[in-house]
């Protein structure tokens, strides 16, 4: 191995352009709000995908809090029937696709390429598309909200209630087209963390050496990218129906409604599992650093996910046992439904046999992560219970279905997602988030969940329905089982839960202002996306690590000791990083930014909005994404060579793009 | 692994460009699963509009049909000049197979035009709205191709391609080929198998 003199540290580099593609010049700026509007970097777009995300998890929060207080009492006055539908409405569509989506791909975009030792993604610019049709997505779909009303269906928006005769607004309009443009970011997403899991991992990472948060994320992908056409078809029958006058769903013509509740729930039943998956990865990677000890039956736990997957795509019809099916097809997805059950089951034991005899260490992380086990498993089980047609049938559209996939959604999905916030946040800011804070955000929210959602086991079972706007006191019945009692338990419950996530929010603040840097391996970890400095560079690693191991950043700290057969250290986190800068690649070549994602992303809401509103704006917006369509296409993702040169120093290490 | 985007050739040895290509590929097989099922579910309910034996001219349907086939074999022979990297041939079977695609298309835009005559309007019947959402989106792609067939035309010749240049045509050819594949299906099952 040669001796390469140790680099001292690179100033970032100013790109001169030297050639126009399109009208545009390439973006140079590398300070400011230019180097986050016009990036590529996987990891800015990561922390601009959970920022979004937090912002929507806000707002859907706010619509829940609200359906709270209006079912507080009887007779609420809070909502009148309409807003209360459009509430309900929003609240699952913005916490569904504008809140653990984004969030999942935050995470997914952050630390993928991390794990697998990339510098970025395969595909940079797309990524950033990506997040900007997203983003422009929900801005579009809520924009409704001031123009003449949201959408008002339920967010599976079951035909025929969401033709213009039930829904006159334009509503269900930006609903349709705005959910189209995120299935476009979402679809564009999982093509380029394909791309980048199968072809950009270090060298000698095999697929079995592959961390189990990049696995789970994986087999996401490939449920988006079979599961965001099928939505796109019914949203495209639904739009064509109310725009243009088809005859899809139109009864009169002989239409069939359950068309459209199949096209819905083929994409909506691994839509569950696109939700639940990425926070499994999350505690898979939480709950070993935390145990002191590897994760149990590595292999399972990733076979189990990939079983998910494909089951996944069989069970999708018992969202229908109530809309007569015939009793073949209830029989089969009766059976597929309790058959799913078992690589979910599969993932607990391992998870429990991962901590079982580890040496816990209690942070907030793995007490997250430990509260999606308990709190998943809860909703696991009444899943299952819904498998049982004749049951189920009882209690399609009451509030026990809500009850279960809130313990599923908001104890499995959010809590994993919370649990990745205090694992990985030293990572990505270099801080490390308050414990104690952080220990009356994870309480008050397991007690506030629980409160809430724990009484509509009760209420759904004592049959009250779901998306009702008022209930009466004469039919809350009496004795312990009373609709009112409960009721009022489930939202002052919410409002405990919200009090709680205010604690993660202030936890950020006092962080932020907390000048205390994090260590550089604060948890003793195990996966490579540790083996970097904190935050990372903005070309990740000095030196693509070759990989020997599953978990190899603790394979490169620990040996086994001969004799007694117990892992001993060798070297630290800090020991480590520094030899990858004393032996740092000389020529990095990082992708540079661009104008074009965020210009061809803003193409779209302006054609749906012409949809809506006037073709000619259509018009407008078809030039925009056209033109921004030929600017990329002729731009090449890397700046020139010639670009790079800097007349003031001949020897340049790092190029920043 | 330096290197990023195009060109690069990862863990698979296939590059990014053309995995990502047939991932989306794999996608469009879901949507195009999609519309088809639509209309099979649909394609016998006419309420009072023509029924599709009444309109169907399948020997017109035919030949434009073998028109869009044989396009397929001029763009293996632009994907096969362009890793001989002679331009010119590339250049001439592109525009080949982008005329043949138009001359598809043009097909397509009569058939709506006469079967518009007939009675069958988008919103006649569920037979209508599904058969003319299927073929249009059809054409749509269709459409799409040739304009990326056309515009890797223009590129070439400005010779400003960014990446490898065989690279690019055959991911193009991908697409254009799966379009191909995709009608065949739509044109067994639409035109020949009778309700």
């Amino acid at each position: 191995m040669a001796i390469i003199e140790r680099p001292t540290p690179v100033a970032p580099v100013v790109v001169t352009p030297t050639e126009t593609y399109g009208l545009l010049k390439r973006p140079v700026s590398s300070t400011g709000w230019r180097s986050w509007v016009f990036t590529v970097d996987h990891k800015k777009l990561g922390i601009m995908y959970a920022v979004t995300a937090m912002f929507f998890f806000i707002v859907g929060g706010i619509e829940a809090l609200l359906i709270r207080l209006q079912l507080a009492a009887p007779n609420g006055k809070v909502l009148n029937a309409d807003l209360y539908n459009q509430m309900f409405t929003m609240h699952a569509t913005t916490m569904v696709f504008l809140f653990v989506m984004p969030m999942a791909a935050g995470f997914a975009n952050y630390f993928v390429p991390l794990q697998i030792g990339a510098r970025d993604v395969a595909f940079p610019r797309l990524n950033a598309f990506g997040f900007w049709a997203l983003l422009f997505g929900g801005i579009f779909l809520n924009l409704a909200w001031f123009l003449g009303g949201a959408a008002d269906g339920g967010w599976f928006m079951y035909a025929p209630n969401s033709g213009p005769v039930f829904s006159p607004s334009n509503g269900v309009d930006f609903w349709a087209l705005g959910l189209q443009i995120a299935g476009i970011a979402s679809l564009t997403g999982a093509i380029n963390l394909i791309i980048t899991v199968l072809n950009m991992r270090a060298p000698g990472m095999s697929l079995m050496k592959m961390p189990i948060f990049t696995w789970m994320i994986t087999v996401v992908q490939f449920l988006l990218l079979f599961a965001v056409p099928v939505i796109t078809v019914a949203l495209f029958l639904l739009s064509f129906q109310r725009n243009f006058g088809a005859r899809f769903f139109d009864v009169a013509a002989g239409a069939d409604p359950l068309l459209w509740q199949h096209l819905f729930w083929i994409f909506g039943h691994p839509e569950v599992y696109i939700l639940i998956l990425p926070s499994f990865g999350i505690i898979s990677e939480v709950l070993p650093v935390f145990s002191r000890k590897p994760l149990f039956g590595y292999p399972f736990v990733v076979f189990s996910g990939a079983a998910i997957g494909f089951v996944g795509w069989g069970v999708w019809a018992h969202h229908m046992f109530a809309s007569g099916l015939g009793p073949v097809s209830v029989a089969v997805f009766s059976v597929a439904t309790m058959a799913i059950a078992v690589p979910t089951g599969v993932k607990i034991i391992n998870w429990t046999l991962t901590m079982w005899g580890g040496k816990l260490w209690f942070t907030t992380a793995m007490k997250f992560a430990i509260g999606l086990i308990v709190l998943f498993t809860v909703g696991g089980l009444s899943g299952v219970t819904h498998s049982i047609a004749p049951s189920d049938t009882q209690q399609t559209d009451t509030y026990y279905i809500v009850a279960h996939f809130h313990y599923v959604l908001f104890g499995g999905a959010v809590l994993g997602i919370f649990s990745g916030f205090y694992y990985w946040w030293p990572k990505v800011f270099g801080k490390m988030l308050n414990e104690k804070l952080g220990s009356w955000n994870f309480w008050l929210m397991i007690i506030g969940l629980n409160l809430t959602f724990g009484p509509m086991h009760i209420l759904g079972l004592q049959g009250q329905p779901r998306r009702m706007y008022q209930w009466t006191e004469a039919r809350a019945g009496e004795g312990f089982f009373n609709l009112a009692f409960w009721n009022l338990v489930a939202s002052i419950g919410s409002f405990i839960l919200t009090i709680g996530i205010l604690f993660f929010l202030i936890n950020v603040w006092v962080t932020s202002r907390n000048p205390q840097k994090a260590p550089l391996d604060p948890w003793n970890a195990r996966s490579l996306e540790w083996m970097t400095s904190n935050p990372p560079k903005e070309h990740n690693f000095d030196v693509i690590p070759t990989v020997h191991h599953l978990d190899e950043f603790f394979h490169r700290k620990y040996e086994e000791d001969e004799a007694t057969h117990t892992m001993k250290q060798i070297t630290t986190a800090e020991e480590l990083i520094a030899e990858q800068e004393r032996n740092a690649d000389k020529h990095i070549h990082m992708p540079s930014p661009s104008y074009w994602p965020i210009v061809l992303a803003f193409g779209l809401p302006v054609i749906t909005f012409g949809l809506i509103y006037s073709y000619l704006i259509a018009v407008v917006g078809g030039v925009i994404v056209l033109f921004a369509a030929y600017g990329w296409s002729l731009e090449s993702s890397t700046a020139p060579e010639s670009d790079f040169e800097n007349p003031n120093s001949s020897t340049e290490l790092v190029k920043h793009g | 692994m330096a290197e990023t985007a195009h060109g690069h050739v990862g863990s698979t040895g296939i590059s990014n460009v053309k995995l990502g290509m047939w991932a989306f590929l794999g996608s469009e097989c879901l949507l195009f699963g999609g519309l088809i099922s639509t209309y099979m579910l649909y394609r016998g309910r006419v309420t009072g509009g023509p029924r599709p034996s009444q309109i169907f001219d399948i020997p017109f349907t035919s030949v434009s049909s073998f028109v869009l086939l044989m396009s397929s074999l001029t763009m293996v022979l632009a994907v096969s000049a362009a890793h001989k990297d002679d331009d010119r041939k590339t250049n001439l079977w592109l525009t080949v197979t982008a005329l043949l695609g138009a001359t598809f298309v043009g097909g397509q835009v009569y058939e709506f035009t006469a079967f518009y005559k007939e009675g069958l309007g988008f919103s006649t019947s569920l037979f209508g709205s599904s058969f003319y959402t299927l073929t249009g989106f059809h054409g749509v792609h269709v459409t799409v191709g040739i304009i990326m067939l056309m515009s890797l035309v223009g590129i070439l010749k400005r010779s400003s391609v960014p990446g490898k240049k065989a690279e690019v045509v055959e991911m193009v050819g991908l697409y254009w080929h799966f379009v191909d594949i995709v009608w065949i299906i739509i044109f067994t099952l639409v035109y020949l198998i009778p309700v």
